[in-house]
């Protein structure tokens, strides 16, 4: 006993390190606990706080880029209105009637924190609780998805965004109709990776990339990246497939979050189904 | 004495801000991260007691990692420079000992000394940090290209950090 107390003495600055250590990583990994409690994290008042001023200021530089993006935007929307169309046959009537009813909600955010150069980036956003954000609702920028809401406190949330590693984003081809995931592997921001596409599809470089709307968080159809180089390694199924991000996201300010009206119905329903496979 | 004591806490407060909105929105050639904040930790008296030194790097870490939503990571990894700042100090000291109350700046042991010392320590940070971040070995030479470039950058501006504080620290 008399030499566990000394070896536990000399050794006294380890096993302190050790525990520290061991705290530290205790927090790293049960980060969703509490992360959730909206302290220690950059969505608290604080850094939140900060974030937004230090952003404000940023934002005077980037007025020209943003403008851009949002005439860019402006005229894509533009271009769906219905006065852009014609009629081709003679008497159609355009009814509105009760066949369509809402199903996503925008909301506008600024972006006051942003991260492209670690593994797993983060963004936070000015809006919070108090304008009905909810973790896990979809954000979409001018340019395609950017994430999905992680953490949110009163007056700010947090996005993972799809460049995190452990991010992954249900698309599909826009021409074929095949789908896959979005998943990023870490090594360049403008790039990122589609998988779980079947070595029989016939592919093109330039092929653009949308939201497959599986997944209910993001509207079905979303541009959010092209095509630009495929392999199938020896005894693959499937295709290795490098994309390029329609979105720069280190010029991200402005962007949207989707609130899915139906989500809860479709969870339920989907929840059901496999409550009863069992 | 007194007003060196005092200075520390508005020390702290800095590097955090500094590291946490400006210096993490650098990055060279997308990869690269400068990460000066451990300086801190690098330019504590010698005699600081190893546990209060411990204690104070965790804070540090902590505090910038609720800047990046990293619970933990930073805390880690400047746990563990706490823990080999020892042993790094004992490994680059003068033949007869560290003089008392010399800091383990520049201007108290000399550049060669310093940048040495500074090498070292954010080499072990980076490496711990960059590991944690990954956490797997599977890209072993990836993680340490990253590791040894943002080792270079942070070099270089702590180098530069310590020239300002050089001109503070004459005109005293």
């Amino acid at each position: 006993m008399r030499n566990l107390i000394a070896f536990i003495r000399k050794y006294s600055f380890f096993f302190l390190f050790l525990a520290v250590e061991v705290l530290a990583f205790y927090l790293l990994f049960s980060k969703n606990h509490f992360q959730r409690s909206s302290f220690l994290n950059s969505t608290n008042e604080v850094t939140g706080g900060f974030y937004t001023k230090y952003s404000n200021f940023n934002d005077y530089v980037h007025l020209a880029e943003v403008n851009e993006a949002l005439s860019e935007e402006n005229k894509r929307l533009r271009g769906r209105q219905i006065q852009s169309f014609e009629r081709l046959f003679g008497e159609n009537v355009y009814v509105l009637d009760t066949i369509f009813r809402r199903k996503y909600l925008y909301t506008k955010a600024k972006v006051v924190n942003n991260s492209i150069s670690h593994q797993n980036n983060h963004l936070t956003l000015n809006v919070g609780i108090k304008n009905g954000i909810e973790r896990g609702m979809g954000v979409i920028g001018p340019n395609g998805v950017v994430g999905v809401i992680k953490n949110v406190s009163d007056h700010y949330a947090s996005v993972v965004s799809v460049l995190h590693r452990e991010a992954k984003i249900s698309v599909k081809l826009k021409t074929s109709q095949y789908f896959g995931s979005m998943q990023w592997n870490g090594v360049n921001y403008r790039n990122t990776q589609l998988i779980d596409i079947p070595n029989h599809v016939e592919l093109l470089k330039g092929d653009t990339v949308v939201t497959s709307g599986y997944s209910s968080i993001f509207p079905e159809g979303l541009s959010t990246a092209v095509i630009q180089s495929f392999e199938v390694r020896e005894g693959e199924n499937f295709y290795d497939i490098e994309m390029k991000l329609l979105s720069d996201f280190k010029q991200l300010s402005y962007v949207y979050i989707v609130k899915n009206n139906t989500s809860t119905e479709l969870q339920e329903l989907e929840e059901n189904r496999e409550g009863q496979n069992d | 004495m007194i007003k060196k004591i005092f200075s520390y806490p508005i020390q702290f407060v800095l590097f955090v801000l500094i590291q946490g909105l400006v210096l993490n929105n650098i990055q060279l050639g997308g990869t690269a991260n400068p990460y000066v904040y451990i300086l801190f930790i690098l330019w504590l008296p010698i005699e600081t007691n190893k546990a209060l030194v411990m204690g104070i790097a965790f804070l540090l870490g902590l505090s910038i990692d609720v800047f990046t939503d990293t619970v933990g990571m930073h805390a880690s990894a400047s746990v563990f420079l706490a823990f080999v700042r020892p042993f790094v100090l004992r490994t680059l000291a003068p033949r007869d000992g560290y003089e008392v109350n010399i800091p383990p700046t520049a201007s108290g042991l000399g550049w060669f000394w310093f940048l040495r010392y500074a090498a070292i320590g954010i080499f072990f940070h980076h490496f711990f940090l960059f590991f944690v971040e990954v956490f797997r070995f599977s890209e072993f030479f990836d993680t340490m290209g990253r590791i040894l470039t943002s080792t270079a950058f942070s070099l270089v501006l702590i180098a530069l950090a310590q020239i300002f504080n050089f001109n503070v620290e004459e005109k005293r």
